[in-house]
């Protein structure tokens, strides 16, 4: 478990998943992909299997949230593992429709 | 956060699209990656502090953009208009530094102390040479200084906007969705490399997968031409282009270009008249007005599409008037209007605009940061917020005129003025009167062929508004003085 800060880059040690934090609640969130605790990107990866009930995927460039809203995630790369938190899904955001400005 | 980081999701995510082309020459997603890896590479053995590029439009100035991004020193796109000691004075303050430029200009700087200079294809050809790009090792500091704007100086010496990571990263990921557009899109982009737009232009489109196609220099028929022939879908223009793109349609019969569906204008006040026009001329095109500033890291309130068409069709003037409006603030940000004592007013009243919010710097290098409490930034331009939370924006605060203690807002007198059947163009600036302190007069260019006078306008003005408004001075002129982005020199305006 550990404390998110909004820009951290984390990565996960069972398969290529990468997550940029956009907002995240105080304190230790124990956030998980692929059944696997997330680390700080620089970390060594110890490797590892993800687990079966955590292989549904993360989409690059999608948002993720939890159900209480304040936790968001940006998926910069995407692997095959499933982002959860403390056992329970991450939800895809929906998309926000703004017009194109530039 | 890097702006690196959002080249290399659009690398991994649609490497294949096309990033950037410009009159034939096109350089993909993945190719625009490489090449900014080995620049980046030759960025950092020659220990410049900047990377500047003082050159019209082409694929250099994404490339120079992204490889300074990763090479770790900021990109300062330069006014290619500039000569002689006001170019000068800038260079001196981005030593020292590699800057890329066309063939002319590059044998003229070569030799200064500090400077390293490269033609525009001499960067892009160590972008496509063979060597093996290096390990994506650009630095996640939020902080770093991503971008270094330098501001028009219409006020007196240019002053460098400082956009770090975060801001950008920020504008990006609050106003657009990850690969949102069809493969077939493209985004044309005609503002100039060294305004915001330009540089915003190239972020958004490329996160959103949009091929962008420059247009080096402005001209209205060669806007329509390229539009059409490379198959544009979405375009930005600040109002001067857009007027005269719709002058260019008016009196040589030119169509709307074919793919265009999406048209978006910014950068200063566009007179409602010729938004009506456009709208006349481009009626399958989605229309929207985006509101922003350089150290705002572009956008901060868009007026949509949706909302264009209902102020257009209403016959209610409230629903009108809007179309006169930025619209709303992005989700990201929040808007605040101020009485002079800083005090926050209600919807309706006039004050100053203030904005916060992640993507807002408000910081000038060497002047530190210009937020107040609570992190607002003021941004000097003057306005209200509706009822229901539209923004309209006045102008400079600094171009208020006080006359009597009354402040009159110039922007308020020039829409009455442009919705006048003879008036192609004005400006109203406050001039220096005895009596009142100071007095309303208007610059005035007539519609070819049309007729007015003095008298005539002045009652168009009283029927419209108080009779402190109206000017007492009229000068018709034949046109305004403007710079490059379309922002009107107020100061430039002389009465006798």
């Amino acid at each position: 478990m550990a404390e998110l800060k909004a820009g951290a880059r984390l990565k996960i040690a069972v398969c290529d998943t990468q997550v940029m934090v956009i907002a995240a609640p105080e304190g230790e969130v124990a956030l998980c992909c692929g059944g696997a605790p997330m680390l700080e990107v620089t970390a060594e990866s110890p490797g590892g299997e993800i687990a079966a009930e955590h292989r549904n995927g993360s989409q690059i460039g999608k948002r993720y949230v939890n159900e209480a809203g304040d936790l968001e995630l940006l998926c910069t790369k995407p692997g095959e593992g499933s982002l959860a938190v403390a056992g329970a899904a991450l939800k895809l955001k929906e998309a926000k429709a703004l017009p194109s400005s530039d | 956060m890097n702006l690196m980081m959002l080249l290399e999701m659009a690398s991994q995510g649609m490497g294949d699209r096309v990033a950037v082309q410009c009159e034939g020459d096109r350089w993909g997603v993945e190719e625009l990656f490489a090449a900014a890896g080995r620049v980046a590479a030759r960025i950092r053995a020659s220990g410049v502090q900047h990377v500047s590029v003082l050159d019209v439009s082409s694929p250099a100035v994404p490339l120079a953009l992204f490889a300074a991004s990763w090479a770790g020193v900021p990109f300062v796109p330069l006014n290619y208009r500039l000569t002689g000691p006001e170019l000068d004075a800038l260079i001196e303050r981005v030593t020292p530094a590699l800057l890329v430029t066309d063939a002319e200009r590059a044998p003229k700087l070569r030799g200064r102390p500090g400077l390293e200079v490269w033609t525009r294809e001499e960067l892009l050809r160590v972008g496509r040479c063979d060597e093996a790009p290096p390990e994506s090792d650009w630095g996640m500091d939020p902080d770093e200084i991503a971008i270094l704007l330098f501001t028009s100086g219409t006020t007196g010496v240019p002053k460098a906007a400082v956009l770090r990571h975060k801001h950008m990263v920020s504008y990006i990921l609050g106003s657009v969705e990850f690969m949102a557009a069809a493969p077939e899109d493209a985004a044309l982009v005609s503002v100039p490399p060294y305004h915001v737009a330009g540089t915003a232009a190239v972020l958004s489109s490329l996160y959103a997968g949009r091929r962008i196609v420059q247009l080096p220099g402005f001209a209205a028929e060669a806007w329509l031409k390229t539009a059409d022939e490379a198959g544009v879908t979405h375009a930005f223009v600040v109002p001067t282009m857009l007027a005269r793109i719709v002058a260019a349609m008016e009196e040589k019969g030119l169509p709307a270009p074919s793919a265009l569906r999406s048209l978006a204008y910014g950068g200063g006040k566009m007179p409602l008249p010729v938004i009506e026009r456009a709208m006349g001329h481009f009626p399958d095109v989605a229309f929207t007005n985006a509101y922003g500033l350089t150290e705002t890291s572009s956008t901060i309130a868009v007026l949509g599409p949706a909302e264009h068409r209902a102020a257009h069709a209403s016959a209610d003037e409230a629903a009108r008037r809007r179309l006169g409006s930025a619209g709303l603030p992005l989700p990201g940000v929040e808007v605040e209007i101020r009485d002079e004592d800083g005090k926050a007013v209600a919807a309706g009243q006039r004050g100053e605009i203030f904005v916060r919010g992640e993507q807002v710097s408000g910081e000038y290098l060497g002047r530190g940061s210009q937020l107040v409490a609570g992190g607002w930034f003021p941004t000097h331009d003057g306005g209200y917020l509706d009822e229901e939370g539209y923004l309209f924006v006045e102008g400079r605060i600094d171009d208020v005129i006080v006359r009597g203690g009354e402040n009159l807002s110039p922007g308020e007198i020039e829409d009455v003025l442009h919705a006048h059947p003879a008036v192609a163009d004005c400006a109203v600036v406050g001039i220096p009167d005895e009596q009142w302190g100071e007095a309303v007069a208007a610059a005035v260019v007539l519609k070819d062929g049309a007729q007015a006078d003095t008298a005539e306008l002045q009652a168009w003005v009283k029927q419209h508004l108080r009779s402190s408004r109206v000017p007492e001075q009229i000068r018709f002129d034949s046109e305004l003085p403007y710079n490059e982005t379309g922002k009107l020199l107020r100061r430039k305006i002389r009465f006798a």
